[in-house]
This record gives C-alpha cells, structure tokens and sequence, in this order.
C-alpha cells in the first residue's frame, strides 16, 4: 500500500514540476537571433492595425529587418495609469526596453534615477520634434529641462466640452471655468474624480499656481471645490464619454483629443479653453535603467518620430503629436477637419491658450493633497447612514440566527 | 399569495443579478460605438475582435493557464483531501484544514503582492531576469485554486461509507485497488466541481495575475483591464459577452454532470 501511495505522490509531483520545468527551458532557451524589444504604452495610444489603420509596430519589424538584417519581435504590452507602470517598473519583476510616461512620473523616476541618458545618435529624426518640446528654447519641457531622458509622443489640453442643446450659445460663462460652477446648469456638471485634475480646475479659476509649495493656495482650491459640489452630478472619470454622449450630463472638462472622440458620437458637443488658463500634459518615450537592448529602443524611439508611424498614431488616438512632420502633413490635417470642422485648429491653433503643467509634488504634499481631497469628498458620502444600515442588518443577521438555533435546540430536547 | 410573493422575490434578485450583463450582451451588438443609445443591430464588434490579435493571444493564454493550473490543481488538491480525510489526529486536521483555507480566505491583494515579493527574490537568487512569465502564473494559480478543489471533494469523503472500502479489501482487492475501483467513483462528482471551479477561478483572475505576470504571457482579464487606459473598446463588450456565453455552457453542462451522477449513484446503491 505504502509503495503504491509513493508511487501516486510521485506521479503527481512529476506532473506539477513537467510544465515548470518545460516552462523554465522555454524561457531560458537561446533565442537565437532575435531580439525581443519590450515596450509598455499606455492603452489605445499607438495604431495597431485595426480598422485598416496602419500597425505602427509591425512597421517597425519590418524596417528593422531591411535596414540592419536582425529580426526584432515587440513585444507590447499596455497599462491604464502611470502609477500601476511605476509600480509594475520598480517592483522588479519585469524589465522593459520604452515606457511613455507622463510628465510628473518622468520627473519623478527621473529623480529616483530610473531612466537611462538617451543617445541620441541613435534618434537622427529628433528633430522633427516641434521647437516647443524639445530643444534649448522649449517652453514644454519641464519634466526634462536638459533633454536628456525623454523624447515627446503625444501631448495633450484640458478644456470644457458641453452640449449646445443644454447650453445657450450667449451663455455668458462660456469660455470660462465659470462655467463648470455655474448654479443655473445644476445638476449637469461633470467634475475630475481624480484629485490632481479636481483641484487644478479650481486653481485655474483662480489664477493660483497648480505646484503651489503653500497650502494656503491648497485650502482656497478646496474652498473653491467645496462650493462647486452642490451643482455637480457627480465626481466621474470615464463615465464621462457616456455621459456627455448620451446627453445625460451637460459641462465636462477632458482632453481636447477625447472631445473629438466623443464628437463622432454626439454633434451637439462644444468644446473651449477656458481664458484663465488651463492644463498642459505630456507624454514622452524614455528608456528604464534596467533595458538590456537600449540600442533597439533607441531606434525604436526614432522611428516613432518618422512620418508613417508618427502620422499613423496620431489619427489613431486623436491626441495633439508634438511632431512637426506630422503637424505638416496635408492628410493628416484633412483628416482631423473631416472629424469636426475646425478640428485641426482645435488642436494645434492654441497658441493664445495660457497653459501650464502638473510638477511631480513631494511625498508630503501628495499626502496633504490626499487629504484635502479627502475633505471634500466626505462631505457627500454621508458615512453614518450607511454604518447605521449595516449594523441593523449584521444585527438581524446575528438575531434571527440565534433565534433560529435556539428553536431548534428547543425542539431537539423534546 | 406567498407562492407569488416568493417567486416576485427571486425574479428581483435575478433581475439585479443579470441586468448588467444583460446590458453589456445588447450593447456589444451596437452598431455605433456609443453607450447612449441603440443605433442598429450589427455585428462590427465582434468582426473587428477577431481581427484583434492580440485579445486571442491573450485569451489562448488564458485558456491554456487555466486547464493546466486547473488539472494539476485538482490533483494536487484531491489527494490533499484524501490524506486529510484518512488523518487520525483531529486537531492536526483541523489546524491543516485552517491552513490550506487561507489562501482562500485571503484578499486577492495580498496573495498577489507575497507572490510577487517571493518570485523577485527567487529571480534575484537565480539572477535571472526571465523568471516572470506564464511559470509564475502558473504556480500562483495553482496556488488559489488548490482549497477550492479540497473544498468541494472533502464532503464527498465524508460521505463514503469506510464498509464499502473495507469489504472490498475483505475480498481481495489491494489498499490501492479499493480506492481506486470502490472509493475514487464515489468522489468523482466532487473532483469534476472542484476542475470546473479552479478553471473558472483561474479564467477570471485578474488581482493576483496582475502581479506575477510579465508581458511574455498577458491573461485575457489583464488584456482587457490594460485597454481600459481611455474609454472601453467596444469590442471589449463582444468578447465579454462571448466569455459569459462560454461559462453559461460550461456552468449548464457541470450541473448536467453532476446532476446525472447522483442519479445514476442513487439508482445503482440500492
């Protein structure tokens, strides 16, 4: 008996360790000659072959083979914020060869020493990076003032969408932040359930510094918000496209890309940048520390920033490319007219919008935000309520289960 | 009147429980890409998601981890609650019981994150930089699936009658031989629900396989969680509903299984 048991133990032990094993040589194998390029993006942000679009990253494996005779698989993978990529990057798990961040998270895992220096010998078409983003004189590259860590992929602005059904076109909020405040449009504002993008709505408004170092500026900001929240719908992110599509909610602030997007949707949307000021973001391709294949990303970086594949991902994700070549291209611009009227201009004719950018904030100053926000949103959730009906139910879970038990002890004894 | 009452009640309760699918499985057949009304009926979602590669990669992955997480799972499991079932100490067997309990009792997140803690220190050991990928998936699903197996076999041990066992060995069969020929039958049901439970468990996994993947092996569920960074592509809403299509005939044909073993176990004991 005890032989047979070993012998089943031992069958089974084989079959849990064949495919770990198997799994292990699969890794470990000699590739051979090809090199497998990691690249982390973020969602939907690159065109990939659907809807007869061009597959941006296939092209690149292609001209990679003509051009240096070494065959080379991408491999890419997407992620939904920067901060479950900063986490995926720094737990250690994982190494990838191009990640695009966003400006703060670049400043930040600039400063945690993270990002290797490019090299930019390998990124010959640099310079079809408009002035304004890359260079001596570039008013958006805060994240990397020395241009040594990050080139730029897409860039984009917040503004105010809202629905000319529901908004009169003499509404004298608009081209305001006014007009996400506004009482008359009760009920239908949509404000950022983030608190980054929440507050920065209200330091706009206010003409306050979105980095301000005091907390003065922070507790304005909140007040502000504070008094915002009785005319909201509600705190939503990406609800947002449904809402705004379906006409359910009236005033939003988005992205002047994601406008677009909703537009094909719904044509009774509006879109403006609000004259005090708003937000500028971007978002750049730069190269981890631990990649082992920085040459590959290098040239994967600057084939990016060609015409076919810059062209290609910027029809794909509707989001403004800080490319001039891709700026300059007479299709491309057709294209983004045939969207909206004006769509190009939408995007690019902004050059009288007053902007300015999130910095990464201090630990500190995270938590103080965290808390502020905190504040705000605890206002509306009415806590007790809720532990109230907890408890009533916990306690007529707890009693008619005594109850029960005790009948049927009672009944037992006779 | 308590007859209607009751039956009001459970037709609620399955209202609120199905609705959202409900919505989902209508809205995936929207021709226009848009929550906010119905446009047509049309099949465009479901054309260009079996143009999309990538979702069939990653839902091959997923198929592939999950029959052979759940396979080894229920083998390992089986014979874990056979070893418990035969054990003598009773609190030895409780406090096992207990233990291989938690990692079902555990939140998702903290199993994911010690997984992921334990495979960089094994990495960093090995220095290996290719440790992540579908091994650690694979190990890390065993692991949740294992106490849900155990689960649902241990009753049906409880159930076996020890004479059944006894007098086949009375009449000659080897130690070995009865369990397989009078007892291993008898639990069969069991096993069959603990195989479907992990498969499924580990089909729909995203917490703890977020943590321990590695972009050589995506699960659909991370596939379709990543794509989710702007608005939901549609046909992420195709392939859901595909994905409830499949469990529904895999859930229908379980409880058939299962149903018709006990019949037949019923018919053929007495």
């Amino acid at each position: 008996m005890k032989a047979s048991i070993r012998a089943i133990v031992i069958l089974a032990s084989v079959l849990l360790l064949l495919p770990l094993v198997c799994g292990l040589t699969a890794c470990t194998r000699d590739k051979g000659e090809v090199i497998t390029l990691y690249v982390y993006n973020w969602g939907e942000y690159i065109s990939d072959g659907s809807e007869d679009s061009v597959d941006s990253n296939a092209l690149f494996e292609e001209w990679y083979y003509n051009t240096y005779g070494v065959r080379v698989k991408v491999n890419y993978s997407t992620y939904s914020s920067n901060e479950s990529m900063y986490a995926k990057l720094s737990s250690g798990s994982v190494n990838y060869d191009v990640v695009v961040p966003s400006d703060y998270m670049i400043e930040r895992m600039i400063e945690e020493d993270m990002l290797a220096e490019l090299n930019f010998e390998n990124i010959p078409h640099i310079g079809n990076i408009h002035e304004d983003f890359f260079g001596e004189d570039a008013k958006y590259d805060y994240y990397d003032p020395d241009n040594k860590y990050a080139v730029p992929y897409m860039y984009g602005m917040i503004g105010i969408i809202y629905n000319t059904t529901m908004v009169e076109a003499d509404d004298p909020s608009l081209g305001s932040w006014q007009l996400m405040w506004d009482e008359r449009h009760n009920g239908n504002i949509l404000q950022f359930n983030n608190s980054r993008d929440a507050f920065g709505t209200a330091q706009y408004f206010l003409g306050l510094d979105v980095n301000s170092d005091s907390e003065a500026d922070w507790r304005l900001a909140l007040e502000k918000l504070k008094e915002q929240k009785p005319v909201l719908q509600g705190y939503v992110m990406d609800e947002i496209f449904n809402k705004m599509e379906n006409g359910s909610a009236a005033i939003a602030a988005y992205y002047a890309g994601d406008f677009l997007a909703m537009y094909e949707n719904n044509e009774d949307l509006e879109f403006f940048y609000p004259k005090e000021g708003t937000n500028l973001y971007v978002d750049a391709m730069c190269i981890p520390k631990a990649s082992r294949n920085k040459e590959v990303a290098e040239r994967y970086i600057d084939f990016m920033l060609t015409e076919a594949p810059a062209v290609a991902n910027a029809e794909y994700t509707y989001y403004a490319s800080p490319n001039k070549v891709v700026r300059e291209n007479a299709e491309y611009r057709e294209y983004m007219n045939t969207i909206k009227d004006g769509g190009y201009d939408l995007m690019y004719g902004t050059d009288t919008v007053k902007t300015s950018s999130y910095k990464n904030l201090s630990g500190e100053k995270l938590i103080m935000l965290n808390d502020l926000w905190e504040e705000l949103k605890s206002d509306i959730e009415v806590g007790l309520p809720i532990y109230v009906i907890c408890g009533g139910i916990l306690a007529v879970l707890i009693g008619g289960g005594t109850f029960l038990g005790v009948r049927k002890r009672i009944r037992d004894n006779y | 009147m308590k007859n209607f009452l009751s039956r009001c009640y459970i037709g609620l309760i399955f209202f609120l429980l199905y609705i959202p699918i409900v919505v989902l499985i209508i809205f995936s057949f929207n021709e226009s890409g848009s929550l906010a009304e119905f446009s047509g009926f049309s099949f465009t979602w479901y054309e260009e998601l079996f143009h999309d590669q990538e979702a069939f990669s990653a839902l091959r992955n997923s198929l592939i981890l999950a029959i052979i997480s759940s396979l080894i799972a229920t083998i390992l499991g089986t014979f874990g609650a056979l070893g418990l079932h035969r054990m003598r100490n009773r609190y030895v067997k409780q406090a096992i019981t207990t233990v291989t309990n938690i990692p079902m009792m555990n939140p998702d997140i903290v199993t994911g994150v010690s997984m992921m803690l334990l495979f960089v220190a094994v990495a960093a050991f090995l220095k290996t930089h290719e440790l992540f990928g579908f091994a650690t998936l694979l190990i890390a699903h065993i692991t949740f699936n294992i106490p849900y197996v155990m689960l649902s076999v241990m009753p049906r041990f409880k159930q076996l009658d020890k004479s059944l066992s006894e007098a086949a060995q009375d009449l000659g069969c080897t130690p070995s031989r009865a369990f397989f020929m009078v007892e291993l039958p008898e639990i069969v049901p069991g096993i069959i629900s603990g195989l479907m439970m992990s498969f499924t468990l580990s089909l729909d996994d995203f917490v703890i396989s977020h943590f321990v993947s590695s972009p050589n092996f995506q699960t659909l569920p991370l596939y379709v969680y990543n794509q989710t960074a702007h608005n939901v592509k549609f046909s992420m809403y195709a392939l859901s509903a595909l994905i409830v299509a499949v469990i529904l005939v895999i859930l229908l044909i379980v409880n058939f299984a299962g149903s018709a073993a006990d019949r037949k176990n019923k018919k053929g004991g007495r």
